[in-house]
C-alpha cells in the first residue's frame, strides 16, 4: 500500500543496488552504544580466546600488534537503517588469531565479549574463512573510543551490532547463546540482505 | 534483569494519524492509532515505513513520547531534518486521517517501568527528550513517589519541546526536579545559559543518587553527558544511552 503523498528520494541504481532493504546511505559515521564509552588503555588491554569457560589463548596489546595485520574495506549496515560504503579497517583476521593460538574453531557458535559487559553471538562460520577481523585501525588511524577502540570486532556482512566495540575476547559456545541485543528483541543472526532486524524476522 | 519477557514477531501495521501539533519551530507531534496495538514500555521506539507509488520504500525509527496509557494511541515527536527524506514528509505532507505504516514497539534496554524503581536521572539533548518524556509521563501516572530529575538541554527557549508541560510538572510534582540548559540562548526563568556541565550533574545527584541514568540526544551530546555522569562518580553500568542520528 502506498503512503499518500510520499515520493521519496531514490538513490541511483549504483548506490541502491548496494543498499540492503530498508537502509539509506550516510556519509557520516554515527555512533551507537548501550552505555557510556569505556576508555580502555592499551597497557590494560588484552584479548582472550575461550572454549566454553576455559581460556585457550591470550594476548596483550604488544603481542597482538605482532600478529599479521591486514586491511579490509567493506560496506557496513546498522540496524538503525544507515549504511556506510567503503569503510576501511585494518586488524587481525579471526583465521589468523586461531592459527596463532594453534587451534581450529572448536564449536559452531561464538559469543563476543566487550569491556563494557556487552556481548553478541555470531555463528563461528561467519567469523572464519576471511569474513571477520579484530580491527584496531580505521582509515589508517587507531580506532577512537566512540567507535570501539582500541579494538573492535568487524563482521561486516551482518548488521553492525554484531561488530562488538571494545572487544576483549571470543568465547566458543556449544549452543547459540543470545547476546545483549539478541536478548532484547533483536535477531539471532542479523543478515541485512534478508532484513533480519528483530526476533524471527 | 531489565530484559522483558518473550519478544513477539513484529508485524507491519497501519496507523491512522489522529492529531498533529506544532511543538516547536522544528518539532511536530503526531498522534497515531496503530491497528491491533496492545501496549509498549516507556522509552521504546517504532519503525516507520513509507511506500511510494512505484514501491520504493524508506524506513526510519522514531521514539514514542507518550506514556503507555491504554489509549491505543502513541505520540511521536518528529524534528525536521533539513534535506532529510522522511522528517520533511511528516512536516509538510502528512495530514490528520492519513495512514502510516509502522511496526514495534522496539527496544528492550532504554526502558523504564514502575518495577524498575528509582531514583532516576534523565538527561536529554534536543529531540532526545522524546523517550525521556515517555518515562516521565509514565512515572507521574503510575509511580509519582519515585524521585526523578530531568536535565534537558535545548538550543533556545523556543526550542524546548513540551515546555509548558515540563514547567507545570515541576510546579505540581514534589518528587520531580527539572534543570534546563539553553545552549545558545540567554538565561531566563531559572534556566541556565550554556551547555550541560559537571555542576548540573552534581546538583542532580547530590540529594538523590540515581539508581539508573538515561541519556538521549545527538551523538556529541550523549558522549559529553555520559562522560560527565561517569566523571561525577556514577557507575557506568547504571547509565543507559541512546543516540539520535545513529
Amino acid at each position: 500500500m502506498a503512503t499518500r503523498g510520499f515520493v521519496g528520494r531514490r538513490p541511483s541504481d549504483e548506490i541502491g543496488n548496494r543498499l540492503p532493504p530498508g537502509q539509506y546511505l550516510t556519509e557520516d559515521f554515527p555512533v551507537l552504544s548501550a552505555g557510556p564509552t569505556p576508555h580502555v588503555k592499551i597497557e590494560n588491554w588484552s584479548f582472550t580466546i575461550k572454549n566454553g569457560i576455559r581460556p585457550v589463548a591470550k594476548w596483550n596489546w604488544d603481542e597482538f600488534q605482532k600478529l599479521p595485520h591486514v586491511k579490509l574495506t567493506r560496506d557496513i549496515h546498522c540496524v538503525t537503517k544507515w549504511s556506510k560504503f567503503n569503510t576501511a579497517w585494518s586488524g587481525v583476521m579471526i583465521d589468523d588469531i586461531l592459527a596463532e593460538a594453534g587451534i581450529e574453531a572448536p564449536t559452531a557458535f561464538t559469543l563476543a565479549h566487550s569491556y563494557d559487559g556487552y556481548t553478541t553471538n555470531i555463528p563461528t562460520a561467519d567469523l572464519i574463512g576471511g569474513k571477520a577481523m579484530v580491527a584496531t585501525h580505521y582509515e589508517g588511524q587507531p580506532i577512537t573510543p566512540d567507535h570501539g577502540g582500541p579494538a573492535r570486532l568487524l563482521v561486516p556482512h551482518l548488521y553492525f551490532w554484531k561488530s562488538a566495540k571494545w572487544i576483549t575476547g571470543l568465547q566458543f559456545t556449544s549452543r547459540d547463546e543470545a547476546g545483549f541485543w539478541e536478548l532484547r528483541g533483536y535477531h539471532m543472526y542479523g543478515d541485512p540482505w534478508r532484513e533480519q532486524r528483530f526476533t524471527d524476522d | 534483569m531489565d530484559v522483558k519477557a518473550g519478544p513477539q514477531r513484529l508485524v507491519w501495521r497501519n496507523a491512522a494519524v489522529e492529531a498533529i501539533e506544532v511543538l516547536t519551530p522544528r518539532v511536530k507531534s503526531f498522534r497515531l492509532r496503530p491497528e491491533g496495538w496492545t501496549t509498549f514500555t516507556a522509552g521504546q521506539h517504532v519503525d516507520i515505513r513509507l511506500t511510494a507509488e512505484d514501491g520504493y520504500q524508506a524506513q526510519r525509527s522514531y521514539s514514542i513520547g507518550s506514556a503507555p496509557d491504554g489509549s491505543g494511541t502513541i505520540e511521536l515527536a518528529i524534528e525536521v531534518m533539513t534535506g532529510g527524506e522522511v522528517s520533511p514528509f511528516f512536516h509538510e505532507i502528512v495530514e490528520i486521517g492519513d495512514d502510516i505504516e509502522l511496526r514495534g514497539p522496539i527496544g528492550g534496554h532504554f526502558n523504564w517501568s514502575a518495577e524498575d524503581g528509582g531514583p532516576i536521572l534523565l538527561i536529554g539533548g534536543g529531540s532526545g527528550l522524546v523517550p525521556l518524556m515517555s518515562i516521565l509521563r509514565h512515572r507521574a501516572a503510575v509511580a509519582p513517589q519515585v524521585p526523578a530529575t530531568l536535565i534537558y538541554s535545548a538550543r533556545s527557549y523556543e526550542e524546548l519541546i513540551w515546555r509548558e508541560e515540563l514547567l507545570r510538572r515541576r510546579a505540581d510534582d514534589p518528587h520531580f526536579r527539572l534543570i534546563i540548559h539553553l545552549s545558545r540562548d540567554a538565561a531566563r526563568d531559572g534556566m541556565i545559559a550554556g551547555r550541560i556541565d559537571a555542576e548540573s550533574i552534581e546538583e542532580a545527584i547530590e540529594t538523590a543518587r540515581p539508581l539508573t541514568t538515561y541519556v538521549c540526544g545527538s551523538n556529541p551530546f550523549v558522549s559529553v553527558a555520559s562522560d560527565l555522569a561517569v566523571a561525577a562518580g556514577l557507575d557506568p553500568s547504571t547509565i543507559r544511552t541512546e543516540r539520535y542520528g545513529g
